[in-house]
């Protein structure tokens, strides 16, 4: 039975260990993976709103919170929790009642959506997806969905404008996002977000970001860009304070108004972990031995038992790869408290006139560089950066015609075709029509 | 009752839930979301049946451009907070009959097809869901490889193991360039026609 994407090993210990039937191991193995990606969903706002208003507080040159849990304040984000919770769930008369009320969910569902392809470890992913990178993107596209209802259903001109600001400005910006995320999927030659760490495993020089110099730049394109679509400042003018008394969210309050903080922490997280996983290594610390150890700890479950040392290594690459994403969420962080806001019509020339062909500039050099590194090198490599050549996909440029066989001509990187295979890919997609 | 028909019933019945609430809804914007709801919803049966890209595509196209673009639609134009849409018994005697005649067409044609055969033919001889050639050995994401090759103009799904002399088969190349070409079109021309008005305009 192999239906949905489950990772077989928690459903295999429910059913071999416990004696669970099919279905009901199923269904709770699906019931624990939500759980556990609720929890870093829910985690992360709580986390970062106490560190936001920490961090806000040194930059500018006072404490933040210190009252709530002992010195460091650490629990003033629960506080806070506690007092959304007690607030009264308004809903405007002019409002229409209901969208008003579902749009608050649609931003969370949206920024929860992606986490669901999100891998933490080799096998620590809810859903393995070939396509991991398009269907997260697809998913994160949503949230403008829930700002653009929120703004409509208000029924308040502050919310309309801000909601169409905010319309306009995450789905310009979705068109560099996805085109600097590209950027590395065409070095890796993948879109599973698995397969593209498990690419950058060595040496830190493994990372795509050293791959080349277009790629290095993509990075901070990819970052800028990411800040953006999150709605943080410097590109927060849509919900401006001073400006548009919220914007989308002037309405709301209490639990709802959380909620859409609760996404955006979310995508923030979110968007840093993509960046971590495409651009910096994903779960690979960039240490070699390190790395290979972890690989080897992993390997011990390769049959598919359960191994305490697999789960270690599998927690230790989740650290690395979350305190990676957390690096940059500071970062973001940072730069809120330091940059001037920019003003709407600069956020979209930023956007329409210097990221997007930046991008689409980037994403021809990254092109063409193996190709370029290729032919200087004499046809020895496709990159300066890459040691282990048996890791990166060669174009297949000198090879006589006759001597390609199809499946070198498609598949530079993977194993060569054999009969079974063949025999089996033959009969799916062409049995049907014979 | 397996979990399948479980998840496969929760999906569809948002699907042809939100499609009803397209129809009852009077305010347009209320519409554009039960259609979210219902396209969302579709997106998961693709899901449901291993097509990862085709769910992806849907909520990307359908939900997240066209969708959004509806929206923006209703904004852009409503000349009061809340626009309705107020149906004639007439136009609902007509919609109601196209419906119903469409419902009609679908369901001969699903009658038509011995679906246990079909099972058959296309799993090789034996009822059971295929593996796939994806990371996850559950068989997800094995339409994405295929897929991208007859773009690129290559079947390797039907020239392997096909006999030489039949020769390679053309792929899609030709008309995902054609497309590419009337999308850039198209974007020119937006572009143009957006210059346009913008100049005509007096300053607000």
């Amino acid at each position: 039975m192999n239906f949905l994407p489950i990772a077989t090993t928690i459903v295999d210990y429910l059913q071999d260990s416990i004696g669970l039937t099919n279905g009901l191991a199923m269904v709770l193995a699906a019931v624990i993976h939500g759980s556990l990606l609720v929890g870093i969903f829910m985690g992360t706002p709580v986390v970062w709103i106490w560190g936001e208003r920490k961090i806000a507080g040194r930059i500018q040159d006072r404490l933040g919170p210190t009252r709530v849990g002992g010195r460091f304040g650490w629990l003033q984000s629960v506080a806070d929790g506690i007092k959304l919770i007690q607030k009264e769930d308004l809903v405007p008369p002019a409002a229409d009642s209901m969208l008003y009320r579902m749009a608050p969910y649609m931003v969370c569902v949206a920024a929860f959506g992606t986490m669901m392809v999100l891998p933490f470890g080799d096998t620590w992913v809810a859903v393995a997806s070939d396509i991991g990178l398009y269907v997260l993107v697809a998913v994160l596209s949503l949230e403008v969905i829930g700002i653009i209802l929120a703004g409509y259903s208000s029924g308040s001109k502050w919310s309309l404008f801000g909601g169409m600001r905010e319309a306009a400005q995450m789905v310009s910006y979705e068109i560099p996002l996805a085109l600097c995320a590209l950027i590395p999927v065409t070095v890796a030659g993948s879109l599973n977000l698995v397969e593209i760490t498990q690419l950058q495993s060595g040496w830190a020089n493994n990372w795509l970001i050293f791959h080349d110099p277009f790629v290095l730049i993509t990075f901070f394109v990819y970052f800028t860009v990411a800040t953006a679509s999150c709605k943080r400042a410097p590109f927060d003018l849509a919900e401006a304070e001073s400006e548009l008394v919220g914007g989308f969210h002037t309405e709301y309050s209490g639990m709802r108004w959380s909620f859409f903080f609760m996404g955006e922490y979310a995508a923030m997280f979110v968007v840093c972990a993509v960046a971590t996983i495409l651009f910096l290594g994903g779960w690979n610390s960039g240490i070699a031995p390190l790395d290979n150890a972890l690989l080897e700890m992993k390997a011990l479950s390769a049959d598919g038992s359960f191994q305490p040392m697999t789960y270690l290594a599998n927690a230790i690459g989740m650290g690395i790869l979350i305190s990676k994403s957390w690096a940059l969420v500071f970062v973001q962080v940072w730069v809120r408290w330091t940059l001037p806001r920019l003003r709407i019509d600069q956020v979209m020339i930023t956007c329409l006139k210097y990221l997007i062909p930046m991008s689409c500039f980037l994403f021809l050099g990254t092109i063409v560089w193996p190709l370029a590194m290729y032919k200087m090198t004499g046809g020895e490599k496709t990159s300066i950066m890459a040691p282990k050549a048996d890791r990166w996909a060669k174009p297949v440029l000198s090879a006589p015609a006759e001597d390609v066989e199809t499946s070198q001509l498609i598949l530079p990187n993977s194993t060569p075709v054999d009969e079974g295979e063949v025999a089996d890919v033959d009969r799916k997609f062409a049995g049907g029509t014979r | 009752m397996t979990y399948e028909k479980i998840l496969f019933f929760i999906f569809a019945m948002s699907a042809c839930g939100g499609a009803i609430g397209v129809v009852l809804a009077q305010r347009v914007a209320r519409m554009a979301f039960w259609l979210i709801i219902s396209l969302g919803s579709v997106a998961g049966l693709y899901f449901m049946l291993h097509a990862d890209f085709v769910a992806a595509t849907q909520i990307i196209i359908y939900v997240g451009g066209t969708l959004v673009l509806l929206i923006f639609g209703i904004m852009l134009t409503a000349s009061g907070p809340h626009v309705k849409i107020q149906t004639s018994p007439g136009e609902l005697v007509m919609g109601a009959a196209v419906g119903l005649a469409l419902l009609f067409l679908i369901q001969g044609t699903v009658r038509s097809v011995d679906w246990k055969k079909a099972a058959m033919v296309t799993s090789g001889g034996e009822f059971q869901p295929g593996e796939g050639q994806g990371y996850n050995p559950s068989g997800q994401g094995n339409t994405i490889r295929p897929l991208g090759m007859a773009l690129l103009g290559l079947r390797p799904d039907k020239d392997l193991g096909a006999p030489e002399e039949a020769g390679l088969s053309s792929g899609y190349l030709f008309p995902f360039e054609i497309v590419s070409i009337h999308l850039l079109v198209v974007l020119v021309g937006a572009s143009y026609l957006a210059r346009a008005k913008q100049r005509t305009r007096p300053t607000v």
